[in-house]
């Protein structure tokens, strides 16, 4: 069949350049048409939507009616929301940084020779890819107030008497939210900076090394340029995702001690869903949205700017 | 085995310095990655062994927790047949894949378009489907709730299958547009002069080449769909409705009372299908999330 549709088409090879991109442009549209169908909306509406409910007095069950900015009024004075949103901003500073280092460690190693290393390198991804809420309820039980399997290895190995309380103060359970964050989000910065060292030349370091480069020198001069558009990359990604964390602090802690250690995620989840002031929710959810922003502007600036 | 054909470069190569002596490899790569292994895996340990304790094993403060006397099945029989997680394991199937399949199409066909084809606003286009990454389900799950309602969706299985792709098409489609760049254009123009249409040479010569990038960016959603939680949260509240993650989180913890065997027996089972995806596949993926970062 395809050679005798070719055989027809040999006859017409006057023009192929027109026939080429003659419906391009229509064929371009069309193909877009499901995703932003879509994207508009389950993504442009609600987020329209949000706004509109931020300044309403909705509720669970009434559309509510326009009330301008009384809800983000509310947020400057509640304390629950001042704390999550420095609870939020903490909590994405301090594990992005440790997945940062930790993730080039594990992305150096990996790519070393040594024993079992492709079972190494599946195992290393694991946290990443399993269920968020799976792997938190783990950590919750080893964080148990009375059965901590932690504590039990601390306390036998006489560390300290009584363990650590780790769900149950304030700066604990923060600390601990933090742990599995970063136990959780640094195989994704491995994996990424692994593939990042994989595609500098080997040539580049036998070089550096004929020159009388040092290890270190290598990586300074080396490594660390050339990873750069894979480091902004995974940095803007997981800056999105750690900043709009709703599962593993909800598993963890759900706020708890006293609703200290909420995030903006789980405080408007606790006041829209739980409380049913959907548009005082609303609002605090939004607050998120000119942080991402900024973010993203910043390490776009940074993105394109040449070397 | 067709799939051998495309199968990118098995990654870690030997890159092992000259004069290197064991004691300094010992101390600079195998106690570390030896390390990074123990804590990387010890929750999942810890998942299984809690799961194979009885509950007097599990709550006995004399023992060492850390073995198993008496290991015994009874969690899972419990989970199996008191709880409705069969239930849940196929509902998360069903939604995974569903929602997996739309973004996949919806990405291939965009990213094409945007990666291909010249027109009119293609570029904003393009900056306009990456800027909805700024708006997660996070921001958006309140008024989404209100969406929901309005198309009477709540505790129907489309709720998820349409929100899903909200959240995976721009990275999907980032990717894959990363990918169809790489293609060589001349391939594709070949098969136009040799008579085949535009949709002809997209769907024979580009989509086939872009195995790799497709199949990785088909792991990521799935694996991203498999484990949502916000919205199957707030959308799905029958009991044999939930997905594994919310059925787990509702139905297995009541109050205060954490139902710990089980709970882990559940994390355990329902860690098991990614798992299995990624120790298949972890060098498509690599490879394919490379190809997308560095270039798109």
């Amino acid at each position: 069949m395809a050679t005798s549709t070719r055989r027809v088409v040999i006859g017409r090879l006057a023009g192929p350049r027109v026939r080429l991109f003659a419906h391009e442009a229509r064929l371009g549209y069309l193909l877009l048409i499901p995703a932003l169908l879509l994207l508009l909306v389950f993504v442009a509406y609600p987020f329209l939507f949000g706004i509109w409910l931020s300044v309403s007095s909705a509720q669970i069950g009434e559309n509510g009616h326009f009330i301008g900015l009384g809800n983000f009024q509310f947020e400057r004075t509640d304390s629950v929301f001042i704390e999550s949103f420095l609870n939020t901003l903490s909590y994405t500073a301090v594990t992005t940084v440790f997945k940062l280092v930790l993730g080039l460690v594990m992305a150096l190693l990996l790519n070393q020779v040594f024993p079992a290393q492709r079972f190494v390198r599946a195992a290393l991804l694991l946290p990443w890819i399993i269920p968020s809420v799976l792997s938190t309820l783990a950590w919750r039980w080893m964080f148990d107030p009375t059965f901590s399997v932690v504590n039990w290895v601390i306390i036998h190995s006489h560390l300290s008497a009584n363990g650590v309380d780790w769900l149950g103060k304030t700066a604990t359970a923060l600390t601990s939210l933090m742990i599995v964050n970063v136990w959780r989000g640094t195989p994704f910065y491995g994996i990424a900076f692994l593939a990042g060292l994989q595609t500098i030349p080997v040539d580049l370091y036998e070089a550096a090394r004929v020159d009388g480069a040092s290890r270190w020198q290598q990586f300074r001069r080396i490594t660390v340029p050339l990873l750069r558009p894979v480091l902004l990359v995974v940095l803007l990604l997981s800056t999105i995702l750690t900043f709009g964390d709703f599962t593993l602090p909800y598993v963890l802690t759900n706020g708890a001690p006293y609703n200290s250690t909420h995030v903006l995620s789980t405080w408007a989840f606790a006041i829209g869903v739980g409380g049913g002031y959907i548009g005082v929710g609303a609002a605090i959810s939004l607050v998120l949205f000119p942080l991402l922003s900024a973010i993203v502007a910043g390490v776009m600036v940074i993105l394109r700017r040449p070397e | 085995m067709a799939a051998r054909v495309a199968r990118p470069r098995r990654l870690g190569p030997a890159r092992r310095q000259v004069g290197d002596r064991f004691a300094g490899r010992l101390f600079r790569v195998y106690i570390p990655v030896a390390i990074f292994t123990f804590v990387t895996l010890f929750p999942f340990y810890w998942m299984a062994i809690t799961s194979i304790k009885s509950n007097s094993e599990l709550l006995d403060h004399t023992k060492n927790p850390l073995f198993v006397l008496q290991p015994n099945l009874q969690n899972y029989a419990d989970l199996f047949f008191k709880t409705n997680f069969i239930h849940w394991t196929i509902n998360s199937a069903l939604v995974a894949i569903a929602s997996t399949s739309i973004s996949l199409l919806c990405s291939i066909l965009a990213g094409y378009s945007l990666a291909r084809l010249r027109y009119r606003g293609a570029n904003a286009i393009g900056w306009g489907v990456f800027v909805t990454y700024l708006v997660p389900p996070t921001l958006l799950f309140l008024p989404m709730a209100f969406v929901i309602a309005q198309l009477h969706l709540f505790n129907n299985y489309l709720s998820l299958i349409l929100t899903y792709p909200t959240f995976l098409i721009p990275f999907c489609t980032w990717l894959l547009m990363g990918y169809f760049r790489g293609i060589p254009r001349e391939l594709e123009e070949a098969a136009l002069v040799d008579g085949a249409s535009r949709v002809q040479a997209m769907v024979r010569v580009v989509i086939p080449l872009a195995l790799p990038g497709i199949l990785s960016a088909g792991m990521f959603a799935f694996t991203l769909s498999w484990g949502e939680f916000l919205y199957a949260l707030v959308f799905m509240n029958d009991t044999v409705v939930k997905t594994v993650p919310v059925g787990v989180v509702n139905e297995l913890i009541k109050g205060d009372e954490f139902f710990w065997g089980e709970l882990m027996a559940a994390a355990l089972l329902g860690s098991i299908p990614v798992a299995l995806l990624y120790s298949f596949f972890v060098d498509y993926f690599v490879a394919g999330m490379t190809a997308g970062a560095v270039k798109g």
